[in-house]
């Protein structure tokens, strides 16, 4: 049976969505995406070096035709910045699509929630495919719907700090509460995170550090893999419930 | 002309066009975005574009990213 997500008729391959940054260099990018089995991969928006225009491009190595690039706003503070940056990414682009970070404050990374509403209110009018970047706060998820977002994108805990999934009751409700996929962004660690934000039911994860910054990042990138495969299954199969005492797994009768 | 282009000041711009622009940098239009005084140039509108003395252009790719 068919188990793909489609959000506003764009079908995705997969339910792990891969960022392509802080990796030694373009070569590991491609073969850590290769072996996560994603079809999405996030990028950032930055100044084309106009000096030395011998450095290799990024796409050289990440086709488009293959991935769904999905530009950030990463590095910005303000709405009047996440604004800019994602018309330019969509005219230096190919879709729509873009996952909007209004970052307000430097150490923590979270975001300033208020211009992240602004800013969704403000693509999503001019026909943005918008992923707000935004707390595991349920009022907020139900704000950035209200506002026109396509999917909502939970922190699981700050950016790169692979702390895990902090609030899994949050994400629950969250996933009770919210209309539209809800794609965990940020802070997992490793495959068991991973699972758990899939088990809980959410439509996808989206890692960058947690890859990139692995000892061997292409490996981790096929436990990834099988993480997200895993905890999807273990959603859908329905897990048992929690019991304080034990149920024997073997039959009392025939005993001697 | 003097352009100052991603943030750096150069005196000696022979192009008059976003599209002169970015062949004289050995820049494929494809894969970038062009700002010209904040506002977008579309790639429809790169040979089209003119640039005066004093405009700041903003050229802008994709780079890895989370």
């Amino acid at each position: 049976m068919k188990d793909r997500l489609a959000i506003r008729g764009i079908e995705f391959g997969s339910r792990l969505w891969v960022g392509t940054g802080k990796y030694k260099d373009f070569e590991e990018t491609k073969k850590a995406i290769e072996a996560s089995g994603t079809d999405v991969v996030t990028v950032a928006v930055r100044r084309t070096n106009i000096t030395d225009r011998k450095s290799e491009n990024l796409l050289d190595y990440i086709d488009p035709k293959k991935y769904k690039i999905l530009p950030n706003t990463a590095g910005c503070y303000t709405v009047t910045d996440a604004v800019r940056y994602s018309r330019l990414a969509r005219e230096a682009g190919v879709s729509d699509m873009i996952k909007i970070e209004v970052i307000g404050d430097e150490k923590t990374l979270f975001p300033d929630v208020i211009g992240l509403l602004e800013a969704t209110e403000t693509l999503a009018k001019e026909g943005f495919i918008v992923f707000p970047y935004t707390n595991d706060d349920p009022i907020m998820a139900r704000r950035l719907v209200d506002a026109g977002a396509a999917a909502v994108m939970p922190l699981a805990a700050p950016i790169g700090s692979g702390l895990g999934i902090r609030n899994p009751y949050n994400l629950k409700i969250i996933l009770e509460t919210i209309p539209v996929p809800i794609i965990v962004d940020a802070g997992v660690g490793t495959a068991s995170d991973v699972a758990i934000a899939m088990e809980l039911g959410c439509d996808a994860v989206l890692l960058n550090t947690a890859i990139a910054g692995a000892k061997d990042p292409v490996m981790m990138a096929g436990a990834m893999k099988h993480a997200v495969l895993a905890g999807r299954l273990a959603f859908k199969a329905g897990r048992i419930p929690k019991k304080l005492y034990a149920t024997a797994s073997s039959p009392i009768e025939g005993m001697l | 002309m003097r352009l100052t282009i991603n943030g750096e000041t150069r005196e000696d711009v022979a192009a008059s066009t976003v599209a002169e622009l970015l062949g004289e940098l050995k820049i494929q239009p494809g894969r970038v975005a062009v700002e010209v005084n904040l506002t977008i140039v579309r790639k429809t509108d790169y040979g089209s574009f003119s640039l005066k003395d004093g405009d700041a252009v903003e050229i802008v790719s994709f780079v890895g990213g989370g």
